[in-house]
């Protein structure tokens, strides 16, 4: 498979951030009342996520060790504040519905754990292509989400109403519990997948990354967080 | 000879309780405030009786056939779970929003989380909550109409002396169940007299709902809407899913605290709740709420109200 691929594939489907590396559980749990807002926050974080992919990867060997994590949050924070304004200026409705979670996006996990465990050890063009494939994997874990809790919650797809008079929306799965209750689901059925695969002996692998914030295990992929407490610091700042 | 001396090791005293005998009854205690249920509000309170009756069990059912798990529907708790939701239900609750609430009952609340004795809050409440915060105009509406007359129409007592005062309730009525409400949770009498048949059988102790109930009380003498009138606390105590509440799921052995001391502390955890909820929440009611909550804090409160063994010394204060 060509690495770039590769890359992408592992994003989507092998290390999807929100159903397998369960990475930005925030913004996920938080904003996806509906498949509009997943869809929003999913791409602008996409966005961001490529931009400082490039630019972590670029200025990689450039950025002293100590002082990687400022660096980095300086590089991400600039991006945030540009798609932030871009969206108030062409997306008000996208925008005020996001509200607070777009200057939240400074703080994700995905972002600074990727900036940590990809974009600074490797090529800037497969960090993009990396970058890019953890975007749509978040985009479409928070897009799911969202078209589910929509449909149940409120009876309507992407704003256009998809049941008749008949149905009675479940209103909990607009609400905070059933943010939980469908990314439970979601993430019990992505594991069954994995099982299945495990079974046929096409593995999904084991993700290599900080799964759920248990940071004693990945010496692979993020060989500083067993030792510094500053990438536990990052997941606990993503509120 | 043989038969005498007979050798194995302990235990050599069995009781004769079992999950099963205790469930049976759990539902015999229920059907006196089922049964006024059925006469207050109407042939369609039996059947929404039944049909969340069968709806946990067979959830139960298929959740144990799709996960290769031994049958456990002959515990009979899935039943005492439909039975004490659908009393937790208000009559005019359509059908399949009562079948919504089994399922999650005892599919997500139960059986997930390694079914009985593992469900770390009470299944029926949880599904009661579900259905509250989905359904909630569903679960609020408690307009009864028996045989094409209004039997009941508007609110509940509490809500009344929520809106009105004391002076828009008749106490003698509120006991004896003659008010809008959920199914069983109407007749004070009704539920006393079920409460008293598990305390005689020895299936619950006083220590959980008196705990439960003087804690109220006391919150409610001092903090109610109309402090320091005995009548007002009176009127609160039959109001609502109190005593349906604190006899018989306040007190359900997989979520509450089995120690003694825990258990009263569990009581007045709920009764200082259910006070809050009552006096300074968004609604009227509030007890299954807060016994939810107090669930949740059972884990922490057995840990802290562990007695001590006979014999088991005090560990002495270290010495810096």
């Amino acid at each position: 498979m060509n690495k770039y691929v590769e890359r992408l594939y592992n994003g989507i489907i092998k290390e999807n951030p929100t159903f397998v590396l369960m990475l930005g559980m925030c913004p996920t749990l938080a904003v996806t009342s509906s498949a509009i807002n997943g869809l929003g926050m999913g791409l602008s974080t996409t966005v961001v996520l490529i931009c400082s992919n490039l630019l972590i990867s670029l200025f990689r060997k450039i950025i002293p060790n100590g002082v990687r994590m400022p660096a980095y949050i300086v590089i991400v924070a600039s991006l945030v504040t540009v798609v932030q304004f871009l969206m108030q200026a062409y997306l008000p409705s996208l925008s005020a519905s996001l509200g607070v979670y777009i200057p939240l996006i400074v703080v994700n996990c995905i972002i600074l754990g990727r900036a940590e465990s990809y974009a600074s050890k490797n090529a800037p063009v497969e960090s993009i292509f990396d970058g890019l494939g953890m975007g749509l994997g978040f985009t479409i874990g928070l897009t799911i989400i969202g078209l589910i809790r929509e449909i149940l919650g409120a009876g309507t797809a992407f704003d256009v109403q998809i049941f008749g008079e008949w149905f009675t929306p479940i209103t909990i799965f607009i609400m905070a519990p059933g943010a939980f209750l469908v990314l439970a689901f979601l993430v019990a059925g992505m594991n069954i997948v994995r099982k299945k695969m495990d079974a046929k002996g096409t593995p999904l692998a084991e993700p290599a990354g900080c799964l759920a914030g248990d940071c004693a295990h990945c010496g692979a992929s993020c060989p500083s967080a067993g030792k510094k407490p500053e990438t536990n610091n990052t997941e606990g700042g993503d509120k | 000879m043989s038969d005498l001396y007979h050798v194995s090791s302990s235990p050599h005293v069995r009781a004769k309780d079992s999950t099963s005998r205790i469930m049976a009854y759990v539902i015999a205690a229920l059907l006196p405030a089922s049964l006024f249920g059925i006469y207050n509000f109407g042939f369609k309170a039996l059947l929404l009786i039944l049909i969340t009756i069968a709806t946990c069990v067979a959830t139960e059912w298929i959740f144990d056939k799709i996960v290769h798990k031994k049958n456990t529907i002959g515990d009979l708790s899935a039943v005492v779970t439909g039975l004490l939701l659908a009393l937790n239900l208000p009559v005019s609750l359509p059908w399949w929003e009562a079948v919504i609430g089994g399922v999650f009952a005892i599919a997500i609340v139960k059986c997930l989380f390694g079914g009985l004795g593992q469900n770390f809050m009470n299944p029926a409440l949880g599904a009661r909550c579900f259905l509250l915060i989905a359904f909630a105009a569903d679960m609020t509406n408690f307009n009864v109409t028996k045989n094409g007359v209004d039997v009941y129409t508007g609110a509940t007592p509490l809500a009344l002396i929520r809106e009105n005062g004391l002076s828009a309730v008749n106490v003698r009525d509120m006991l004896v169940g003659n008010v809008a409400g959920t199914i069983g949770e109407t007749s004070v009498i009704a539920i006393l007299l079920g409460a008293i048949i598990l305390i005689l059988l020895g299936v619950i102790d006083l220590k959980i709902p008196g705990a439960y109930i003087i804690t109220f009380a006391l919150f409610m003498f001092f903090f109610g809407a109309s402090r320091f009138d005995f009548n007002y606390v009176v009127a609160q105590l039959c109001g609502g899913g109190l005593m349906l509440g604190a006899f018989f799921m306040a007190t359900d052995y997989v979520t509450s605290p089995i120690t003694p001391s825990g258990k009263i502390i569990f009581g007045i955890c709920c009764g200082l709740l259910t006070g809050i909820f009552r006096c300074f929440g968004a609604n009227a009611e509030g007890v299954s709420f807060s016994i939810i909550l107090s669930n949740i804090l059972v884990p922490l409160i057995e840990k802290y109200t562990v007695p001590r063994a006979f014999g088991q010394v005090k560990e002495a204060k270290k010495n810096e």
